[in-house]
């Protein structure tokens, strides 16, 4: 099969379109606006449905109304517009209305800037909206990955009945690799039993998540959870690179985990070894296969564009059986393999040398 | 016997939880009413919104969905945008189409979306208790307005039909009340108009209709009927605002 040279935004598109999203709903924010400009002519062209809301309450208000009828349906943004979209993602989780948001994270707090950052995971893991909620979080590190996951986050969220977030940033939206499409058609799709399309032939039905007699809301939360526990238990993916023999291992995500390998690299050739190990959904997170690592002789450093997010789950999953470290900046700066070999040398190997 | 008149198919035998002599009853009525005469719905898809409607979809014998408070015409936009062939539209009250949502009312009119939304105009938030809402009448004294709406204060009362028909987008607008027989018949023409409007795919249309909300205004049943006749369609006068329906013809 032939690559082709294209940003990871794009490769987002096609992931989606190959998959057979039949809507598109988004406003324009960067670092993701090639996400509705390359939609605005493809899904026009394709017979589906784009449009570009007034804002992005709307367009995730539009997706809302677009899934409950069962068909594919996404919005995508950047920080600032998924704080916006939060209100329905709520919803969706509450509703259980199946869709796919894509967050192209720029630097923040507030307008921030449009350079690249992870400084949303608190937002995208924990909630984000109001109530107790979890979406299945996905972070791609590769236009490759953009491709594959956009493809096949659908599927998944149409199993569990649940919002799937693509956690991307801006490097990976932005940057040009040669990817593989290699992703067959989907075109048949079985009728879900829930979803809305006129009740012809059947019981009416709603979707709703105000949920007012006693202890019904409660019996809601309770399947809510179980649901959540079934997808922590099936869907945890992650990559783990030269980790068999690692004395440190270093935790990290999407762009900063290219960075990551890279100084694992580096330090091996200095005789240093460190390893990767790269959540792809960062919730479920792979706590089990941290916990499994963790002993008084391993340390764990996580790497992240941030001031410290994803550490406290890895801190978590670790449960003090390690010492775990933490490197990260924000607000543009990208870390560095050097700084990264630093730190494992002044902080944490140094430790146990 | 002859069996002259039954509850419509689109209405559930429910309980409904307006409080005595509230509008919202009659206008689902109407609506229900309007759906069977039109044979649309087992193609309906209806968007409920957040007050006093909220539980449309435990009273309508309809595929129903809930909307977050103000967006029932994003939501709507969504449905009809990926389902052309379905019967979709909105029940919403002046708070969650003119406060909160005004922005998603605005856009998915000028879009011309090809929906229909009917908006309970009750001058006042039933749900939370009765507030001030965008179509508060001037010297109205709700919870929030306790001295009377004073516009240096509190600005005007905002009349949507006409708002929306500076719209290109928008192609019916109509402005009807239900606080009497006559005008119970004329508002369900509206509503059937409207509808109509939708189904011969003619574009965006709205019905305000203007209602009573006994509990929050403080007020008897009859005494609200008699406060709507005689103040509140002073300020919202009843009449068809645009209707584009058979001028483009
Ligand atoms: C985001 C959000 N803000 C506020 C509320 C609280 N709330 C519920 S109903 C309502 C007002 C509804 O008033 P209106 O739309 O006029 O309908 P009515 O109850 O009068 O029929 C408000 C403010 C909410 N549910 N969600
Ligand atoms: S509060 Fe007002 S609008 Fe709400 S049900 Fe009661 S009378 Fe009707």
């Amino acid at each position: 099969m032939t690559k082709k040279l294209v940003k990871g935004n794009i490769a987002l598109c096609e992931g989606a379109i190959t998959a057979g999203l039949k809507s598109y709903f988004g406003y324009p924010i960067t670092p993701q606006n090639e996400i509705p400009s390359y939609f605005s002519r493809k899904m026009v062209e394709l017979g589906r449905v784009f449009i570009q809301a007034e804002s992005e309450i709307a367009a995730a208000s539009m997706v809302l109304g677009a899934a409950a009828t069962g068909t594919r349906a996404m919005t995508s943004s950047s920080s600032p517009g998924i704080s916006l979209k939060q209100e329905t993602i709520s919803y969706m989780a509450g509703m259980q209305v199946p869709a796919l948001i894509v967050n192209v994270q720029r630097g923040g707090p507030g307008l921030g800037n449009i350079s690249s950052s992870q400084s949303d995971y608190f937002q995208a893991v924990k909630g984000g909206g109001h109530g107790d909620y979890k979406i299945i979080v996905i972070a791609p590190n590769s236009a490759q990955e953009m491709y594959e996951t956009a493809y096949d986050a659908f599927d998944l969220a149409e199993k569990y009945r649940t919002p799937v977030m693509i956690l991307a940033d801006g490097i990976i939206g932005q940057m040009m690799e040669p990817i593989e499409f290699n992703r067959p058609e989907k075109k048949e799709f079985k009728e879900k039993e829930w979803i809305l399309n006129g009740c012809k032939g059947r019981e009416p039905r709603s979707i709703k998540s105000l949920l007012m007699k006693d202890g019904v809301l409660e019996k809601h939360n309770v399947k809510l959870q179980e649901k959540y526990k079934l997808i922590s238990e099936n869907e945890v993916k992650y990559e783990l690179y030269m980790i068999e023999d690692a004395e440190i291992i270093i935790t990290a995500y999407g762009i900063s985990s290219r960075i990551v390998k890279s100084a694992v690299k580096l330090a091996r050739k200095n005789g240093i070894k460190a390893g990767l190990l790269r959540p792809k959904t960062l919730w479920p997170f792979p706590s089990k296969i941290i916990s499994s690592f963790a002993k008084p002789n391993i340390k764990f450093l996580s790497v992240e564009l941030s001031y410290g997010q994803m550490v406290e789950d890895v801190k978590l999953a670790v449960n003090g059986k390690s010492n775990v470290e933490f490197l990260g900046k924000a607000g543009g700066g990208l870390v560095t393999e050097q700084e990264i070999i630093k730190k494992i040398q002044s902080k944490v190997y140094s430790i146990f040398l | 016997m002859k069996k002259i008149l039954s509850k419509p198919e689109s209405l559930k035998d429910a309980v409904l939880s307006y409080c005595s002599g509230c509008g919202h009853g009659i206008i689902h009525r109407l609506a229900a009413e309007c759906i069977d005469e039109l044979v649309v719905r087992e193609k309906t898809i209806a968007v409920a919104p957040v007050g006093c409607a909220v539980f449309a979809y435990d009273y309508f014998n309809f595929d129903v969905t809930e909307a977050p408070h103000g967006r029932p015409p994003a939501v709507a936009t969504g449905i009809k945008r990926t389902n052309p062939d379905k019967f979709v539209f909105t029940y919403q009250g002046d708070g969650d189409i003119a406060a909160i949502g005004m922005a998603e009312t605005i856009h998915a009119a000028n879009r011309g979306e090809n929906i229909t939304i009917l908006f309970v105009n009750n001058a006042n938030y039933g749900m939370t208790g009765g507030q001030m809402a965008p179509t508060t009448l001037i010297g109205q004294v709700t919870e929030t307005t306790p001295f009377g709406r004073n516009p240096e204060r509190e600005g005007y009362p905002i009349k949507l039909c006409e708002l929306l028909s500076t719209l290109e987008g928008t192609t019916y607008l109509e402005r009807v009340a239900i606080y009497n027989p006559q005008n119970i018949i004329k508002a369900k023409k509206a509503i059937k108009k409207a509808f109509q409007c939708q189904i011969d795919g003619k574009g965006f249309s709205l019905v305000e209709v203007i209602s009573n909300c006994p509990v929050d205004w403080g007020m008897t049943p009859l005494d609200s009927i008699k406060w709507v006749e005689e103040t509140f369609i002073k300020s919202f006068p009843l009449r068809t605002v645009k209707d584009k329906i058979n001028s483009d013809i």
